[in-house]
């Protein structure tokens, strides 16, 4: 199967037999039973971008109905379920999967230079979790769909007459545990399964970035679940512990969901950050700028991001006291966030950029990214917020975080693994212009947002005053670039798949463990484990026109243990 | 033999910074048990019992919510709770608390025994431990059942009167609400709590529609000519149907306490059906004879599971039973 | 510090000792169920004197002892590894900050809701926002 002959000198074990993790066995059992890791990567990958297309599509359709004031094509009730919809397939069974479970799954127990995760028969597991939970969702479209928001706010949500809402709440608390048996099976391997030499400060910055996540998902999701099933309680037996007329407390359940949804706001950014601190320093072939900081930073984003929830809650009837708090606490998490940013900065600096597809995507995130995080200030004033919270304003920050930070940094990571996952190449010039009509079409749809939001229309809304008509339209057109985008970058993988030249070993100049077995890897990703050396000293990596790929030259590098005159830990 | 005491020690091998990849080529063909992504016992047993401290911080949290939601509705009315609070059975609570803690120590004893390879002690340990789940949840059972007889129930239906004999209502806490449906669990009573009056004063909230409860339509519950006749204290006993309704001091929104009260023993009642679950499972593997000093992870595993179930019992035996 | 793990060889070298972790011996465990036992004695009488608001401290607090001596000696955490005891501890303090924070939000409820004043508001708004888009709304409604 295999082309590569890869020329043996001196590099580390480039392993390219023919035997990968794609040809390892075959057939359907083979995949759906499968415990390898890479293949449950593949398959979370599928399964994901699979609801992106879904949620994608209700996202036109809202933006449809929104073109004129009043009715355009769908009714009220309608347009509040196709919102719902969108935010809840975005959110459960998009964005948070996305990067961990299957970028993740994927390139972890690889970079770590392991066989597998901890627990691979549990990771096949939270697979099967997260289809369960996304079989409850269809289903609870079958029985009426549900139009509460993807927030499910009491007392709406356990009065609406909407009949998919209890399917829908356990699909997400399903959702939930898939996510919460990910992130335990990354802490675990993240632990346990480092090979000999890869210290925590040895490790690449994306894994620092899962990990983060993972103990966001092990520590917060779990308030979630509880928090639905109280839900589901209070609305087939009414406990009423949520219910005001019954003495019970909304704003208890705004606490418990964001207790659990703001630092969800991380699992879905941080390892977007994981990312493109890989994308930043490959593709500009410069040693990253201030690993320590950025690798702090994560943990402290993770941190951070349990004790600020209230954000959401300002003008929800929250007391004062706790409001002046968490807006105080708010705005401490733009420091690591900031941080972040400024090393990213820093390492393009003088570096050797390469604009290939990955680092497209990598400055268009560093571009959202900075709109994005400086837009939550506003939202984190607290007098300022009580004129944006529930406007247009507020959809599209977070959308500049959710969308243009962690979904283009997942679909950047996507360029960025894509010859590692499957061998090939896809073009480069197709791939570059999807992702600057991606980014043109996202600046479109919601910087006008901004606009809409800030003159004071409401988010959620069905019907609009007539002036703000030209936003929406200007909206709606953005929305259907991105699409033309997105179809375009589909059409570039694809072609990939069934043309795509030979992907070598190591197509960027990286240095971390995952570029140093073949492409595919094979099923065992490494027949030895391997040694580990700084995964951001660039300066032995060189480019070999042979293999059109990089090499590793082991004699140039003054980390290696091998070579003469080792010196302990790379980076200053 | 020199070599398996070296390698008892996990901090030897399979540590947090890495020492484990050692050459342990030996090392999976000497131990069947050994996955192949592993280099050591040391090291998957490790990674085992991390990985469960990790789920047990997931229950911590699952429940620790619940807490909070005891903690806020207990600040806010805490003349609820106290009141309430006598209505639950102490003396059962406290037989409970004492089972759990005796199956805690049968299970703990279980791994033990496990670890010395002693299979009849680890299989009879087990089966007390189940033994222990099973009393636990048949008292819980007759406390609910007791409790759901008495209308000491969550939501709506705390304040709906039995019926009598003649079917009539033997109360009238919502006599003048219209037929409030009696099996109303299950049913959505919003349109009931909503033809009382408007949201925010629904009557579970005003105290004064539910003080003249014992002259209804059929005049005094015989229930509750009985317990007076009998001189029944202030504080009515939970055998009375519908007790708290006779009483003129319940204070207002005590069904919280109820709902509250359910939700948590509730889950932690499904906590120990799972825990009989997988005990049974560890049942069948010990007496196929799966455990030795060699490898004993999974009792060891389901053995702190069973231990955070037990812990959490014991924070919700007094917050909920001994309520001063 | 990690705890270095020093089974009790001087008893149980003999008989099948375990090839990983820590052996805790059948009388630490009786003696760990006794005190459990006994505090739990000890908390259903504490219910009945009474010390005002502190019942509900004392009670958390020996909650929080057996709590301990569960985790400790049972659950052999004394032996583990230390990222395990930080990792209990760090959940527990976890649903600490939540709980304080949920608590001190809701001890700030009004005792009382405004009910509002519609009427009031709609003069405001025509005294002082004439076009603002809900008075247009009403006057559509209420012409
Ligand atoms: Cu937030």
């Amino acid at each position: 199967m295999t082309t590569l002959d890869a020329p043996r000198h001196d590099i580390l074990d480039t392993t390219a037999s023919s035997d990968n993790y794609l040809t390892h066995s075959r057939g359907f059992l083979s995949w759906a039973l499968t415990l390898d890791h890479k293949r449950i990567g593949v398959m979370y990958l599928i399964a994901v971008l699979g609801s992106f297309l879904v949620g994608g599509i209700f996202a036109l359709l809202l933006r449809t109905e929104l073109l004129t004031p009043g009715r355009t094509f769908v009714d009220a009730d309608t347009y509040n379920q196709f919102f719902t919809l969108h935010g809840a397939i975005m959110v459960f069974l998009v964005i948070i999967p996305s990067i961990p479970a299957a970028l993740g799954n994927f390139v972890l127990p690889i970079m770590l230079g392991a066989k597998d995760v901890a627990f691979p028969r549990l990771n096949l597991f939270s697979f099967y979790l997260w289809v369960g939970g996304a079989l409850f969702t269809l289903y609870s479209l079958a029985v009426g769909g549900f139009d509460t928001g993807w927030t499910f706010y009491t007392p709406y949500s356990t009065t609406t007459t909407t009949g998919g809402v209890v399917p829908v709440l356990i699909g997400v608390f399903i959702l939930g545990f898939s996510s919460i048996f990910t992130g335990l099976n990354f802490i675990v391997t993240v632990h346990k399964l480092r090979p000999p030499g890869m210290i925590w400060f040895k490790m690449p910055l994306f894994l620092w970035a899962i990990y983060s996540t993972a103990i966001i998902q092990v520590l917060a999701t779990p308030v979630l679940a509880i928090t639905l099933c109280l839900l589901i309680v209070e609305r087939t037996l009414n406990i009423g512990i949520f219910n005001p007329s019954m003495g019970g407390d909304p704003v208890l359940y705004q606490h418990f969901f964001w207790f659990y949804s703001h630092p969800a706001v991380y699992i879905m950014i941080v390892p977007a950050m994981g990312i493109i601190s890989e994308i930043i320093a490959v593709h500009s072939h410069r040693h990253i700028f201030g690993y320590r900081f950025i690798a702090f930073s994560s943990i402290a984003i993770a941190m951070f991001s349990f004790i600020v929830w209230g954000h959401h809650m300002f003008i929800s009837g929250q007391s004062g006291l706790m409001n002046t708090i968490f807006s105080l606490i708010s705005f401490s998490v733009a420091i690591p966030s900031a941080v972040k940013t400024f090393n990213w900065t820093m390492t393009l600096y003088k570096g050797t950029i390469s604009l290939t597809a990955p680092m497209m995507y990598g400055l268009s995130f560093l571009f959202l990214f900075t709109i994005g995080g400086l837009t939550g200030l506003h939202c984190a004033t607290l007098n300022t917020d009580v004129h944006l919270h529930d406007t247009y304003f507020v959809v599209a920050h977070f959308h500049y975080v959710m969308m243009g930070s962690a979904l283009i940094g997942m679909i950047g990571g996507l360029h960025h693994w894509w010859p590692k996952m499957t061998g090939r190449m896809y073009h480069e010039g197709t791939a570059i212009t999807a992702c600057i009509i991606i980014f043109i079409g996202f600046n479109l749809t919601f910087f006008t947002q901004f606009m809409l939001g800030s003159q004071g229309m409401p988010r959620r809304y069905y019907d609009y005053q007539p002036e703000f008509q030209i936003y929406h339209v200007i909206s709606t057109i953005g929305a259907y670039t991105m699409a033309v985008g997105f179809v375009i970058t589909a059409v570039c993988f694809a072609q990939s798949l069934m043309s795509g030249r030979r992907a070598p070993a190591n197509p960027w100049g990286g240095r971390s463990l995952e570029w140093q077995c073949a492409s595919p890897p094979p099923h065992d990703n490494f027949a030895t484990t391997p040694t580990v050396g700084d995964c951001y000293n660039f300066t032995a990596v060189i480019w070999d026109e042979k293999q059109q790929g990089y090499i590793v030259d082991r004699t140039l590098d003054p980390d290696m243990p091998h070579s003469t005159g080792a010196k302990p830990g790379g980076h200053s | 033999m020199s070599q398996i005491t070296a390698e008892r020690d996990p901090h030897l091998h399979g540590g947090a910074d890495a020492d484990s990849g050692h050459a342990h080529s030996g090392e999976h063909a000497k131990y069947s048990f050994l996955a192949h992504h592993f280099d050591s016992p040391a090291q998957q047993f490790d990674s085992a019992k991390l990985g469960m401290w990790l789920f047990l911080a997931t229950e911590v949290l699952f429940f620790g919510a619940l807490f909070v939601g005891y903690a806020v509705l207990r600040s806010r009315f805490p003349e609820v709770f106290s009141y309430a609070s006598h209505y639950l059975d102490t003396t059962m609570g406290g037989i409970n608390t004492g089972v759990l803690i005796v199956s805690s120590l049968t299970m703990a004893l279980g791994v033990y025994f496990a670890q010395r390879g002693r299979k009849l002690a680890l299989i009879i340990c087990l089966w007390l431990t189940m033994a222990g789940a099973a009393g636990f949840l048949v008292i819980k059972y007759f406390e609910y059942s007791h409790k759901i007889h008495a209308h000491l129930v969550w939501g709506p239906t705390f304040y709906i009167p039995p019926h009598n004999e003649f079917g009539n209502e033997e109360a009238t806490a919502l006599a003048h609400a219209p037929t409030p449906a009696p099996a109303a669990v299950g049913v959505p009573v919003h349109s009931a709590v909503a033809a009382v009056g408007p949201l925010g004063t629904a009557p579970m909230v005003d105290a004064s529609v539910i003080k003249p409860a014992s002259v209804g339509p059929t005049g005094l519950s015989a229930a509750a000519v009985d317990h007076r006749l009998a001189g029944g204290g202030d504080i009515i006993p939970y055998e009375m149907p519908s007790a708290h309704l006779e009483d003129p001091n319940m204070p207002p929104n005590t069904h919280l306490f109820f709902s509250i009260y359910y939700a948590m023993t509730g889950l932690h009642g499904i906590h120990v059906v799972v825990g009989m679950f997988v005990i049974g499972m560890l049942i069948h593997r010990a007496t196929r004879g799966d455990f030795g000093p060699n490898y004993y992870t999974p009792v060891d595993l389901v053995g702190l599971y069973w231990h955070i179930v037990d812990l959490v019992w014991i924070f919700l035996f007094p917050l909920f039973y001994l309520i001063h | 510090m990690s705890q270095p793990n020093q089974p009790s060889h001087a008893t149980d070298v003999a008989a099948g000792h375990p090839l990983v972790g820590h052996l805790v011996g059948i009388k630490t465990l009786v003696t760990t169920a006794s005190a459990l036992l006994f505090l739990t004695i000890v908390t259903v009488i504490v219910r009945y004197i009474d010390i005002g608001e502190f019942n509900i401290w004392v009670a958390i607090g020996i909650a929080v002892i057996k709590a301990g001596l569960v985790a400790t000696f049972f659950m052999h955490l004394k032996w583990d590894r230390p990222f395990n005891v930080l990792v209990f501890m760090g959940c527990s303090l976890f649903v600490i900050l939540m709980m304080a924070f949920c608590v001190l939000d809701t001890s700030q409820y009004r005792a009382t809701q405004y009910t509002g004043n519609a009427t009031l508001v709609q003069e405001t708004l025509d005294a002082h926002a004439p076009g603002a888009p809900i008075t247009q709304k009403r006057t559509e409604i209420n012409p």
